[in-house]
């Protein structure tokens, strides 16, 4: 990736983003060794890291119900979505459940309004969801 | 998953190949692609300029920026090198169009990536895809690498002695970023902070590179208007609003989805036809014509030509073509209290009038929409909005302004009606969640 860009901080919201897939969130460890082979010092890593909602600096569920409330979602239910699933793992926004597995969170657009009520969990979009569907979804990730 | 649906309406020109497999070379190949490259290798820049101009392809982001006119910006001589960026951040609230072509034709993404290149003089380009949009980054990876085996990526592209390259590049998660300057800094390893204007990014961009940036709409666009001609894409639709344009249809609907009509379609018939009208016996509220960004319009507005132009007049903007239909269910002051917040979300800090404004508008608008507010809340809320209106460092904070003012203008009884502890209208019992 590095020679694909003039500078090499170019490569750094891409990488930050799948040493995050790797390691589940951004470690103190994962930062240091970032910014040491992009040649950043750690300050501005983390600038940069506060700046995208993808990005954590602690762990989280193995799993992350990314429920959108935005204004399409919304009038199509998403609402009630969302308050499904803190209701049935027992978390509030962000929440993570004592065994792991899953975080809940509460997010913006992701580009499936036509397709409403939808969510994503990790990177899997599911789209027009019911209460109903969502509970399948959950338990079909619980024993994955 | 995201169906794909049809109207007989449609008129299928960057969703001509969806649903065909084209994201394999050799079907995209079988299907006219990689033609209209081979012809723009040949044009003179200046020729393959002009074509676009005069086909009226206007920007499918949302700004509507004549496409061959932002072009023709780059000077023809530079110091820094040059570079054309596709704008993929797709984030606007309400649109879902470019995830299509990510996922179902994205070889006519890079196809016009190239031919922006070689009519500006670029060498390089960067296809930059929204972090969430994973699979579809996963899709255009491998499109890449497929362009670049069979040579029409790299040294001497179709032995044309052309050099290019092109690359991926994934976000992490910011609507703001999609903003072109903010894309820049994002792309260069940065917070996304918008730049200020001028210098233009024609000029001084990527690097300090003259940089063109369009959106994946917009560039998909490219390769039909060179084999189909301009005249024939500026004949489909009304004067200088060339061409067609994915409508994402969404919210109180009876068949939402993604839909190629002609600019210049009407929205009654929109909503009405293609979108089969509002479901459940529920009437017609309000519609956001594109994208969250842009004012809504009443009932008695929708009889409009959906176009860049038309949309001006009325009010409003064609903006990302985010089409969301609101039944008489919805609280309006609700609604614009989900937008607001959105935009408090997503604003970048960097300006107080945004950042503050953006703040100070959610709280009010929370207590308003709660039964704490009072009546001059409701001026205030106009009155904060107005002056957000142009004094920000970026288009976010009119983005944040513009639909606020229209919900207050358009629906002040119902603001007026939260007041003095009143429970919102609208606000009905949520049927109790099965767990």
């Amino acid at each position: 990736m590095l020679t694909h860009y003039p500078t090499k901080r170019s490569v750094l919201v891409p990488t930050l983003l799948y040493a995050q897939d790797e390691i589940g969130f951004l470690s103190d460890e994962a930062i240091a060794e970032i910014a040491g082979r992009l040649e950043l010092t750690e300050l501005e890593v983390r600038n940069v890291i506060s700046y995208y909602s993808m990005l954590v600096t602690e762990p989280r569920g193995k799993y992350n119900v990314q429920v959108c409330t935005n204004i399409s979602c919304m009038v199509r239910g998403g609402e009630e979505i969302l308050k499904f699933c803190k209701k049935k793992l027992g978390v509030g926004n962000k929440g993570t459940t004592p065994d792991g597995m899953f975080t809940v969170e509460e997010v913006e657009c992701i580009g499936a309004c036509s397709w409403a009520p939808a969510a994503q969990v990790n990177y899997d979009f599911h789209e027009n969801l019911t209460a109903e569907k969502m509970d399948a979804i959950i338990e079909e990730y619980r024993t994955k | 998953m995201a169906d794909l649906v049809s109207h007989p309406d449609e008129v299928k020109v960057v969703t001509k190949r969806f649903g065909k497999g084209a994201t394999n070379i050799d079907r995209y190949l079988e299907l006219d692609g990689y033609k209209a490259v081979q012809k723009a290798l040949i044009m003179k820049p200046d020729d393959l300029i002009n074509e676009v101009k005069n086909s009226g392809l206007r920007g499918r982001g949302g700004a509507g920026f004549n496409t061959g006119m932002k072009w023709s910006f780059v000077p023809k001589q530079s110091a820094k090198p040059k570079y054309v960026l596709c704008n993929g951040d797709e984030s606007e609230p309400g649109t879902c169009k470019d995830r299509l072509i990510f996922e179902h034709d994205p070889h006519a993404v890079i196809e016009g990536v190239m031919i922006a290149a070689i009519a500006v003089g670029s060498n390089n380009g960067y296809i930059y895809i929204r972090g969430e949009y994973r699979y579809l980054l996963i899709i255009m990876q491998k499109a890449i690498k497929d362009a670049y085996a069979k040579g029409f990526l790299g040294k001497n592209i179709f032995g044309s002695g052309y050099n290019l390259d092109i690359f991926w590049h994934g976000g992490a998660g910011a609507y703001e970023v999609g903003e072109e300057s903010a894309l820049m800094e994002s792309l260069e390893g940065k917070r996304g902070i918008p730049r200020i204007r001028p210098p233009f990014p024609a000029v001084v961009g990527l690097w300090g590179g003259p940089t063109v940036i369009n959106n994946a709409e917009t560039l998909a666009s490219v390769p039909h208007i060179l084999l189909g001609g301009a005249e024939w894409y500026a004949g489909l639709g009304p004067a200088k609003n060339g061409g067609t344009r994915l409508f994402c249809l969404s919210g109180n609907l009876e068949r939402p989805g993604v839909y190629e009509l002609p600019m210049g379609y009407n929205l009654k018939k929109m909503i009405y036809e293609v979108g089969g009208g509002i479901p459940n016996g529920r009437k017609l509220k309000a519609v956001v014509p594109g994208g969250s960004s842009t004012p809504c319009l009443l009932p008695e507005e929708i009889d409009v030509s959906m176009d860049f132009d038309s949309l001006m007049k009325a009010g409003s903007m064609l903006g990302s073509g985010g089409v969301v239909v609101l039944d008489d269910s919805v609280c309006m002051v609700k609604f614009a209290l989900r937008t607001m917040q959105f935009y408090k979300h997503e604003s970048c800090g960097w300006c107080i009038p945004c950042r503050e404004g953006t703040d100070w508008l959610t709280k009010t608008l929370k207590r308003v929409h709660a039964g704490g507010g009072m009546k001059k809340d409701i001026d205030n809320i106009q009155y904060l909005s107005e002056n957000m209106l142009g004094r920000t460092f970026c288009p976010l904070g009119d983005a944040a302004a513009m639909p606020t003012i229209a919900f207050v203008k358009k629906f002040r009884k119902e603001f007026e009606d939260h007041l003095e502890g009143r429970p919102c209208p609208y606000e009905h019992a949520a049927e109790p969640v099965a767990v």
